[in-house]
This record gives structure tokens, C-alpha cells and sequence, in this order.
């Protein structure tokens, strides 16, 4: 054992990335999406303090509008690794009945940035793990591991702090905080071949499966529950489909597939000739829609 | 070989660096769908001619597409068969300098871009030199745009001398030079049939097969600490990342820069117990015995790392604000933080010709060699014997800005430290340590010296006889032997700075030049003193016989002095 493997030096960087943010940051959080990233970040949390627990709590987002097997194993997690869960829903947007069908980029802001902000105040946590990486997005391409933010969230994309070596600058002064992405240099194929070797579970919606859905606009979206409204002629019928990425349903394309094993997931993704984000339909609203979500505190 | 290469691209502005790279994203058929029918689609709309605009792809925050320029660090992913890719696509513009180094620091090799209309330029040799200075070892210069010169041979050849000449210039190790078009795609992926001059490989092979020989040269085992693992009252362990050599159990390690042994008990490679763990891997390591380990200490197998205080370092200087000698920044090296103050420049480094430039401040971008003196005494090694711990960054204690980062390049064994009081006279000068204040450090139980500032002092000045630690009478003398001067201080105030073979005895109070008083009480005394001192081959000796620190001096207790 003289090399460390591409997957091992990933694994060293995220896991002395999480320790420095420990180490030096006065109240970390680590963001909890329940997506498969997600389970990497977590997975790589609990190896780096082992034996202790990570000493930090989850934070999920709860819009409301997830997958009702996201919120099931999201519980069954965090029982099974007796770690402090937090769930934070903006209430005001629930009271003011927001949702993905009526308000579109309004929802996004309302019920994920908003919440948010809110949540990360509300705790005064000052440092959040996120499980973004720079292969999704070309703005969070351009993005530090430790991405500063002012009193107001703001990523300030043109004066970002240099990040030099692996020598993370944390300071802060009062009122601004950090946003840290452990998995910057994981690519998707990463994360499934990470995820295989590793025997990490993961939403079982990440697998094909009989599922009830309607095909609009070129996306195959499930009807999850009963919320989802029904143009006339649309009328849900069970396809066997898998998801790539995971979020809010009405949101969330999946994709016609076989793939029921790891194995044969990951061979799909390699074969892949879309990438992942495009089955998140918020993504092309316009150009550089990412990025100003960004700037506005979204993670 | 390892099989994950990680690279820059940096040059000028318009060499054509993001379109190389996503010329050679394309051509390896690297683009999903749909990030292509997004280069279209920004193509479309944010456009210099109405073709796909491959650097678009790089590009990727609203402002550099409105200006076409790129103004931060892009990160791209990409596998061949041969191997995984990770690059970083640097601006070109000077005023983003610090962002091009940022990819420099992450990068195992650069490929520096050059328009072969334009030759070797100075922002060619800026970022050579601060390739070179971050630890780059491997480089590639991609003279671009040939099919603009007709692809003419001559042309690359005048260019290739340039390059060989900075090479030698700033003594970089590996380096190829390789004639291309971005634009045309010749020799990026494909041999291009216009330069059958050319007997090279194309870039794409080079970068495939090169192999970038790990850094063996670093000595023996070493691992900053990041955190102690305390999970119950019975595990303790020290949680980091190997960063040379091999560490197993029943290891004897010392703790620095306290210097305690012990032996290593227990490894936990993430969550498994191992019985041997190697460089790069994450760890959590017990010891036998209680040692004395916090985060920033340094866990090694050797005795010979060295523990500093003082140092001279290659800065490059980031923050707008200019650096001010004097001032305390915060420094971080290796898991450590603590003050530190630059106390002089000792020139600026001209990036077109290499060219030592003599300078009182420094701006942003600008590289300069400067010493440096750390609050405390702590591991630290040169850059190119032990990186992890001769690399480091400044952070302004104000803004917290990233303002500096910089690489160990010399020790300063013979100067303590370098913020001194200077006497000056007529035509003699000395330095003296008689207004530095000692204070014991409770959080490191440890006797800490400390200079406020450095000051130069001439006749007629008047002088702080009273300080937090000491208290000197209103009048004395001061004898700086080492200098052979004496400073006659009156009422507070210099009222002479000469030679000590012109001082004869004035039965002022005695008081050499570090502040300690000197067990003289007459002429007498005085002559017998000067003939120990003469004769005296012991220091320890003489101090003993002669010196007294408690004359003037105290040590104050302190603890949050140095608190970061």
C-alpha cells in the first residue's frame, strides 16, 4: 500500500476539509438535502471523527414538497446514526400557500433561500457543509471550498477570498459566516463509485422502480401525492423510472431506466449524455439563473 | 503513476486559454448534451462572433461573460481512458494575479499559454515565476496560435530560445514546449498536418503520460494536528493528515514543538484500526502517555525538524490594502495560527526581468522576499524540504482578508529577532533588546519575548524607561558589548551615543544592552568587569557572576496575549 487511489486522495481532502471546519468555526451545521450527496458528506462526517460523533447537528430544508420516501429515510438516518436532526420550514411561505405550481422562481426563493437564511439565523450557525460540487453547475465551477458570505448570505462572485494550498482562511467577523463544500472536486461518477465502494445507503427513488408518473414538457415528473395538479389529458401511469438528482417532486425529472443495482446505475451514469442538473428544471429558467440564486444565499 | 493529474492553465489575456481547454473537452467528447446546448445558447446570446464560443464553457459567472474576460479560478473534470483530469483555468488579466495563484497552489503541473504572434510577454514570465514560487515543478508551454504565423517553424524557434532562456532564468525543472492551435484544434488532441516540422507529441498525450514524481525528497514522518479526538475519558487521540513518510504502531514520535516522546499506542485510518498508515491518508493516532498535544503541534518521527521563530519568506502580496511592515497579521502554517509580524522587506522581485528591486511597502500583486518574526516558537521547515510546513498564508486581523501568502526560503539562525532598538550616532550604531517586554504565557507555559515595534533612537531622543515588564531609573548607562557602544541616557533622554573605548565610569546605574542590570558599583568594579568580559570564554559564567535580570526586570503573567 504505497498509493493512495483516486477515491482515497478525495476522501482525504473532504475529511481534512471537515476537520479544519470543526476545528476553527464556532458553530458548524452541516446541510442535510437527503440526496446521495448528501449521504457521501455524511458518510465522510462520521469517518472523520470516528470515534466520536460528528459534533455537529443536520439541517434539513423542508419545503414541503419532497418526496414523501425523502422524509422517510431522512428520519431513519438520523435514528440509525443517533445524530441531531433539525428541520426547517418556512412557515410564512406555508401560510401564504407557496408552492412550485403557481410561483415558480418565487417558490425556489421563498421556500429553500429564504428558509435558509432563516434557519441558519435562527441557530446563529456560522458554518454550513454543503454537498455542491464544481462538476454540477459552471458558476459553482467557479466556487471556493470555503465560500464566504456576508451578514446578508451574499456570495459576492467577483472578490471571492484566495484559498490557497489547503491552508482555509475561516475568520469571521460578526454577522457573517461560511459556506463549505467538502465534495468540490467529486464528479458524479465519484460519488456513485464512492457510494458503491463504501456499501452507503442511499433514497431508494435513486433505483428503478414502478413508479406513478406523467411525461410534461419533456421531463417525466412523479405524482408523488395527490397535490399535483393534472392538465387536462394528462393521467399518471406506472413507468418504471429512477431519479438522478432529488428534490421538491413537481420539480425533480427522472429517467426511464432498468437500473435496479449500483452497478448498473453507475453504468448508466458513465454513459450518460445529459448531465445531471438538467433534471433539475429550475436550473434553465435563465442564463446564469445559478448563480444569481447564489448571490442572493441560496447554497 | 498516479492516476489523477491535477494542472493550471495560465497566460496572458487572449493567449486563448479557455478555449483550449474547452477545445480539449470537446475533442475528448466531454461535453454532456446538455452543457453543449448551453454553449449555444450563451453563445447565442453573449457571442464575439456567432460561433460556438468554446471559452464560454469556462467562463462561467455573468460578469466575465459580459466582459469576455475571465476573472476568477474555473475547475473542470474530465477522464480519458489513460486518466482523470482535474483543471484549473486561471485569469489572465494582472489585476487577478491572486486568483491565477489560487490554481497555481492547487496544481501538480501549468501549462502556460503563449501567443505565438506575441512571443514570451511579461505576464508569461509573471506567472512562471509564481508557478515556480507555489511548488510547481512540471511545466508545458503551449506557443497558441500558430496558424496566425503561418505555422512557420522559425517563428516557434525564436519563441522556444525565449522560453529555454527562462527556464534557465528561473531554474524550472521539467519542461516541454509544444506548437498549437486552440481555435484550429492542432496538436491538442490531434497531430496537426500544418507543422509536420514539429516531432513532439500533442498536448493531450503529454498530459496523459506524464508522470509527476512524488516529492521523496521529504524527510521521515510528519503530521500537523488538526484536532484531539476526546469521545470519553479514556480515548485520546490526535486526528490529522500524514502529510510524508509511514507511521506505525509502537513508532517512538515527538510532539512539537514541545519536543515530548512517546509512542504510538493505536492508528484509526478514518474508522478502521490499522496497524500502519502512510502519507496523504487521514488519521487518528494515540499515544502511550499523557503528552501535552493540541491542535497545531506538529507529531513527527525525527528529531532534526526544525522549530523556528523567524524566518525569510517570498511573499505574494493579495489584499488591496498594502502591506505594512510592523503591523501583526495572523499567520497560518500547517494547522497553526498564530501572530506574526513582517519586519522589513528586503527587496521586490521584478517579475519581467527577475531583478531585486529595493522597497518600503507592497502592493497587491506584487512578489517581495521579507523577513518575518512568528509570536512564538513553532515547526516550521523550508518550502522545498518539507512543504506543508514552509508554506503559509497572512490574514489581516482587521478584515480577515486572505492578505498574503508566502513559502519559507531561508532561516535566520543569527538574528534572534529582528525588530530591535537601534542606537544611532555620529557614525556608530547598535542594536539592543533593552525595551523588549518578557511576559509568560499561561496557554503556553512558556517565556515569551516580545518587541511592540522597532525604533531607531538618536541623541537627544527620549527614551520609554518604563515598560510593562521593566522599569529603568530616569538616568543610566547602557552598555551594548556586543557592539562595543555605550548610550548615556539623562533624565530620560539620550544624551550620548559613543564609542565604549572613549566611556570611562560615570556611577550611573549599569545596564546591558538586552536590560539587565550589571553588578557594577565603581571604577573599580567597573575595570574588572571589562577584563571578565575580555577573558571570559563561558557567557554563562559571567551572566552568573555579573548580570542580574531582576535588577529592572519581571516577567508578566499573560494569557490571552497571543489568544487568536
Amino acid at each position: 500500500m504505497n498509493e493512495l487511489s483516486h477515491l482515497d486522495e478525495l476522501e482525504a481532502e473532504a475529511i481534512y476539509i471537515i476537520r479544519e471546519v470543526v476545528s476553527e468555526c464556532e458553530r458548524p451545521v452541516m446541510l442535510y438535502s437527503i440526496g446521495k450527496d448528501s449521504s457521501v458528506m455524511l458518510h465522510l462526517a462520521l469517518k472523520a471523527f470516528y470515534p466520536e460523533k460528528p459534533p455537529f447537528p443536520l439541517l434539513h430544508i423542508d419545503t414541503t414538497w419532497k418526496f414523501r420516501e425523502m422524509i422517510s429515510f431522512r428520519d431513519h438516518i438520523a435514528k440509525k446514526h443517533q445524530i441531531e436532526l433539525l428541520v426547517y420550514t418556512n412557515e410564512d411561505g406555508v401560510k401564504r400557500g407557496i408552492n412550485p405550481f403557481d410561483h415558480g422562481a418565487a417558490y425556489t426563493d421563498i421556500m429553500k433561500t429564504q428558509a435558509l437564511k432563516q434557519a441558519l439565523d435562527k441557530y446563529g450557525f456560522t458554518a454550513a457543509f454543503g454537498g455542491g460540487r464544481r462538476d454540477e453547475e459552471k458558476s459553482r465551477a467557479k466556487e471556493r471550498i470555503f465560500s464566504f458570505r456576508n451578514e446578508a448570505h451574499a456570495w459576492d462572485p467577483k472578490n471571492q477570498r484566495p484559498e490557497l494550498w489547503k491552508l482555509y482562511n475561516t475568520k469571521l467577523n460578526k454577522g457573517e459566516s461560511m459556506r463549505i463544500f467538502p465534495l468540490s472536486n467529486w464528479t458524479e461518477k465519484d460519488i456513485w463509485q464512492y457510494i458503491q465502494r463504501e456499501n452507503i445507503e442511499i433514497v431508494p427513488l435513486y433505483f428503478a422502480k414502478e413508479r406513478p408518473v406523467i411525461y410534461r414538457d419533456g421531463n417525466i415528473i412523479m405524482a408523488d401525492d395527490d397535490r399535483l395538479p393534472l392538465l387536462p389529458g394528462e393521467k399518471p401511469e406506472f413507468k418504471k423510472v429512477r431519479f438522478r438528482t432529488l428534490g421538491c417532486y413537481p420539480l425533480t425529472g427522472g429517467c426511464e431506466s432498468d437500473a435496479v443495482t449500483l452497478d448498473e446505475i453507475t453504468k448508466e451514469t458513465l454513459g450518460a449524455v445529459t448531465s445531471e442538473r438538467t433534471s433539475r428544471v429550475i436550473d434553465k429558467e435563465a442564463e446564469g439563473s445559478m448563480e444569481r440564486r447564489k448571490r442572493e444565499g441560496y447554497f | 503513476m498516479s492516476r489523477l493529474l491535477k494542472f493550471i492553465t495560465c497566460g496572458s489575456v487572449d493567449d486563448g486559454k479557455s478555449t483550449l481547454i474547452g477545445h480539449l473537452l470537446y475533442d475528448t467528447k466531454l461535453l454532456y448534451a446538455d452543457q453543449q446546448q448551453a454553449l449555444e445558447l450563451d453563445s447565442k446570446l453573449g457571442s464575439r462572433e456567432g460561433e460556438a464560443d468554446y471559452s464560454l464553457l469556462l467562463d462561467g459567472l455573468m460578469a466575465e461573460r459580459e466582459q469576455g474576460i475571465t476573472i476568477d479560478v474555473a475547475y473542470r473534470y474530465f477522464t480519458t481512458d489513460a486518466r482523470s483530469f482535474i483543471v484549473a483555468d486561471t485569469p489572465g488579466h494582472e489585476e487577478y494575479t491572486r486568483n491565477m495563484a489560487v490554481g497555481a497552489s492547487f496544481a501538480d503541473l501549468a501549462v502556460i499559454l503563449i501567443d505565438a504572434s506575441q512571443g514570451v510577454l511579461v505576464q508569461t514570465r509573471r506567472h512562471a515565476r509564481i508557478c515556480a514560487m507555489m511548488g510547481i515543478r512540471y511545466f508545458v508551454f503551449a506557443v497558441n496560435k500558430m496558424d496566425l504565423v503561418g505555422y512557420k517553424q522559425e517563428t516557434f524557434d525564436r519563441i522556444q530560445a525565449d522560453i529555454l532562456m527562462l527556464k534557465a532564468e528561473i531554474a524550472l525543472e521539467n519542461i516541454y514546449i509544444i506548437p498549437l492551435s486552440a481555435t484550429e484544434g492542432d496538436n491538442i488532441t490531434h497531430k496537426s498536418k500544418d507543422m509536420e516540422w514539429y516531432a513532439g507529441t500533442t498536448l493531450i498525450d503529454y498530459l496523459e503520460q506524464i508522470d509527476i514524481i512524488s516529492d521523496t525528497s521529504e524527510k521521515g514522518f510528519y503530521m500537523p494536528v488538526q484536532r484531539v479526538c476526546r469521545p470519553n475519558h479514556t480515548f485520546r487521540g490526535f486526528q490529522g493528515q500524514i502529510e510524508a513518510g509511514r507511521i506505525q504502531v509502537g513508532d517512538e514520535i515527538r510532539s512539537l514543538p514541545g519536543g515530548r516522546k512517546a509512542l504510538v499506542k493505536q492508528i484509526y485510518l478514518t474508522d478502521q484500526q490499522v496497524e500502519e498508515a502512510i502519507s496523504g491518508q487521514p488519521v487518528t493516532i494515540q499515544l502511550d502517555r499523557e503528552v501535552d498535544v493540541s491542535r497545531g503541534c506538529v507529531l513527527a518521527d525525527r528529531a532534526d525538524l526544525p522549530i523556528g521563530k523567524s524566518f525569510t519568506a517570498s511573499l505574494l502580496w493579495m489584499d488591496d490594502l498594502p502591506l505594512i511592515t510592523g503591523k501583526d497579521y495572523l499567520i497560518k502554517i500547517g494547522t497553526k495560527i498564530l501572530p506574526c509580524v513582517i519586519t522589513s522587506i528586503s527587496y521586490k522581485t521584478d517579475v519581467n526581468t527577475g531583478g531585486k528591486i529595493p522597497a518600503s511597502q507592497l502592493v497587491k500583486n506584487e512578489i517581495a522576499a521579507c523577513d518575518i518574526v512568528l509570536a512564538e516558537f513553532t515547526a516550521l521547515d523550508l518550502f522545498h524540504s518539507r512543504k506543508t510546513l514552509g508554506e503559509f498564508i497572512l490574514i489581516d486581523r482587521v478584515s480577515n482578508m486572505t492578505a498574503a501568502c508566502g513559502v519559507i526560503t531561508t532561516f535566520d539562525n543569527q538574528k534572534e529577532h529582528n525588530a530591535k532598538s537601534c542606537f544611532c550616532g555620529r557614525d556608530i550604531s547598535a542594536q539592543s533588546d533593552i525595551f523588549e517586554e518578557f511576559y509568560y504565557n499561561l496557554e503556553s507555559s512558556s517565556i515569551i519575548g516580545y518587541h511592540s515595534d522597532k525604533e531607531t533612537y538618536r541623541v537627544g531622543d527620549s527614551v520609554p524607561v518604563k515598560g510593562e515588564s521593566y522599569h529603568y531609573p530616569d538616568t543610566f548607562d547602557i552598555m551594548i558589548l556586543k557592539d562595543e557602544v555605550v548610550v548615556l541616557v539623562r533624565d530620560k533622554r539620550i544624551a550620548a551615543i559613543s564609542s565604549l573605548n572613549d566611556y570611562s565610569y560615570t556611577e550611573a546605574p549599569l545596564i546591558n544592552g538586552q536590560g539587565f542590570g550589571i553588578r557594577v558599583k565603581s571604577g573599580e568594579e567597573f575595570a574588572e568587569f571589562i577584563r571578565c568580559y575580555q577573558t571570559s570564554k563561558d557567557s554563562t559564567e559571567l551572566y552568573n557572576q555579573w548580570i542580574s535580570f531582576e535588577a529592572y526586570r519581571q516577567v508578566i503573567f499573560n494569557s490571552n496575549f497571543w489568544i487568536i
